[in-house]
């Protein structure tokens, strides 16, 4: 482990991307604990632009809302449902990509022909169908961006499962009679992991960016300030007060280059024989 | 060839019928009356209305039936009715998809042409500013939420600078006709389809250059080095030839989100397409609308792997059409 944390700091990249996921994280967590006022509280008069009031940096919105307020508590919403919704999306994915890669044959058939049909169908378009039918709220949002953002685990850990069940050890847990249940859990899966972490955290920051796109739409949870919802809301008032459209985005744009950054770093660390040429 | 084609047209019409399938367990699965459910917002208040609505779609009849009536409709092109606006679904998309049909593909081109030439670029510079520069671009606009690019863009180019319209699908009132309207819609497509486009771009060049590079540690390529081919046939004929693979493989499985994309981009230019009739029908909670504009998406993400398919056969001639 330590080898590949050594791998992992030499890439500058994800070191970068390290340092801004931590403060990201460090403000989602402690920030509204220090700043624990409702974000949705008018505050002072609207459209103050930013630097130019004490105690307000980033000044306020159309209804005189904090806007670093928002951005405080917005972060804990989009690592909330970057995080959870991955989570989800490999709780189906994770089984489904196992069970076709290891059994064969006509449950590999079904399995991927499932799988298939939902990595074509315009997955936003679902989602958007999805939220609008059942009603946005925190847990509709997760389930919905892990129904569209599944495939590709179980693609992935199909693949992976399929090389390694024909590997020695296998045939040797199969022979001192061990059920497949327990043969999959215990020695396939585990030599599975470094892709799928890699995979993981990369779906983290495609969460992260589908929240912000629905929550822009107005398919967001109405009780949760995000950093979606504060562009979508200052959308209209893009041309007399750009910076309320501009600094969420920036928040968004951060978080999920640190992310990916991270992801090519683990990328470069977990899977050596990957890593770019010439290093 | 035919059989191919044939292969591949019947493998889409199944997708297609699955997704009806899925809409009419939506209808069901979601809270409350079917019927209300499909008036919407508009009918939810008149019982008889209601009333006619249930036995045009038999919902007092057995479940089976009810989704052999669903399909039988949709297969005749009937996509229901939207009660918000007082038309049919299917003539309310018909009327927004050339608009979206020419975003889309416009901003596919965009980006599997930018995307390859600029990664194709970045590989042959691996190491050097150039490489660090456009590398660092993709980077940068693969993180970028498209929705907000996009704002930014109309913002700059359109608000500020002035260059372009950040508005709608054409100059209203101008009534250009012929040439000078060809010409006008293409400036109002500028900022739309390069935005919807720049995500993708992103990541052709990722790919690409990744690719190239793979590809040109293989044996074959130190071959025609050896032969003395000159660099430049090297990376047309040897490399890119075959690092364009993944790259197409890619672009037919990313079709489904740059149409995904649009509901998005239409919504911040106002682009009068199919999209913006989401969005519309977001607020209104039209689901007919919804739901059909969901299946004609469908559709066109068919369509475009279809051609993707085509393509493919075409660049790599190994690939014998019989699947």
């Amino acid at each position: 482990m330590s080898e590949a944390w050594r791998r992992f700091v030499r890439n500058r990249g994800a070191v970068i991307g390290l340092v801004i996921l931590t403060i990201v994280v460090l403000v989602a967590t402690i920030g509204p604990l220090i700043f624990p006022a409702s974000p949705w509280r008018m505050v002072q008069r609207p459209f103050l632009p930013p630097f130019t009031m004490d105690g307000l940096p980033l000044g306020t919105d159309a209804v005189g809302r904090d806007v670093l307020l928002g951005l405080i508590h917005g972060a804990r919403i989009s690592l909330l449902v970057g995080l959870v919704s991955t989570a989800v999306a490999l709780l189906i994915g994770v089984p489904i990509g196992a069970l076709a890669g290891y059994f064969g044959g006509w449950v590999d058939d079904v399995a991927m022909r499932f799988t298939e049909f939902f990595q074509t169908i315009p997955s936003f378009a679902l989602a958007i169908v999805l939220l609008a039918i059942f009603q946005p709220s925190l847990f509709y949002i997760i389930l919905t961006i892990a129904i569209v953002s599944w495939p590709p685990v179980a693609r992935l850990v199909r693949g992976e499962v399929l090389s390694l069940r024909t590997r020695e050890y296998v045939e040797a847990a199969i022979l001192s009679g061990q059920g497949n249940l327990q043969i999959i859990v215990r020695q396939v899966l585990p030599n599975a992991l470094p892709p799928i972490i890699v995979l993981a955290s990369l779906m983290v920051a495609t969460a992260i960016l589908l929240e912000s796109a629905l929550s822009f739409l107005g398919l967001g949870d109405p009780n949760v300030m995000s950093w979606g919802y504060m562009i979508g809301a200052a959308r209209t008032v893009l041309r007399t007060a750009w910076w309320l459209s501009f600094i969420p985005g920036i928040a968004i744009l951060l978080t999920v280059l640190a992310l990916n950054l991270i992801g090519e770093g683990l990328n470069d660390a977990l899977n050596p024989r990957l890593s770019r040429p010439g290093e | 060839m035919i059989r191919f084609v044939l292969g591949r047209l019947v493998k889409a019409v199944v997708i297609l019928v699955a997704v009806l399938v899925l809409n009419f367990t939506l209808i069901h699965a979601a809270p409350g009356d079917p019927a209300a459910v499909m008036a919407g917002e508009a009918g939810a208040t008149d019982e008889k209305f209601l009333e006619d609505l249930r036995r045009q779609f038999g919902l007092d009849q057995p479940f089976h039936v009810q989704l052999w009536i669903y399909i039988k409709g949709a297969v005749q092109l009937d996509l229901g009715y939207s009660y918000r606006r007082g038309m049919p679904v299917a003539e309310l998309i018909w009327d927004r998809l050339p608009a979206t049909l020419l975003l889309t593909a416009t901003a596919f081109v965009i980006s599997i042409v930018f995307g390859v030439i600029a990664g194709v670029a970045a590989a042959a510079r691996q190491g050097r500013w150039g490489d660090t520069i456009i590398s660092t671009l993709a980077l940068l606009f693969y993180a970028t939420p498209l929705f907000w690019v996009a704002l930014m863009a109309a913002l700059l180019f359109s608000v500020v600078l002035g260059w372009l319209p950040g508005f709608g699908y054409e100059t209203v009132g101008a009534n250009y006709t012929g040439l000078a309207r060809a010409l006008d819609i293409g400036r109002h497509l500028i900022l739309p389809a390069t935005t919807l486009g720049l995500f993708f771009t992103a990541v052709y060049v990722r790919m690409t250059r990744a690719s190239m590079l793979e590809v040109s540690r293989l044996d074959f390529v130190k071959t025609a080095r050896a032969k003395g081919l000159k660099p430049g046939v090297i990376q047309r004929r040897h490399i890119l030839r075959n690092a364009l693979l993944p790259v197409i493989t890619l672009a037919g499985l990313q079709a489904g989100q740059l149409v995904g994309g649009a509901v998005l981009t239409e919504t911040v230019f106002a682009w009068p397409g199919i999209g913006r009739l989401m969005f519309e029908a977001i607020a209104q909670r039209d689901y007919n609308v919804l739901l059909g504009v969901f299946f004609v998406s469908a559709a066109m993400v068919l369509l475009f792997n279809l051609i993707t398919d085509l393509v493919y056969v075409i660049v790599d001639p190994r690939i014998r059409m019989t699947e």
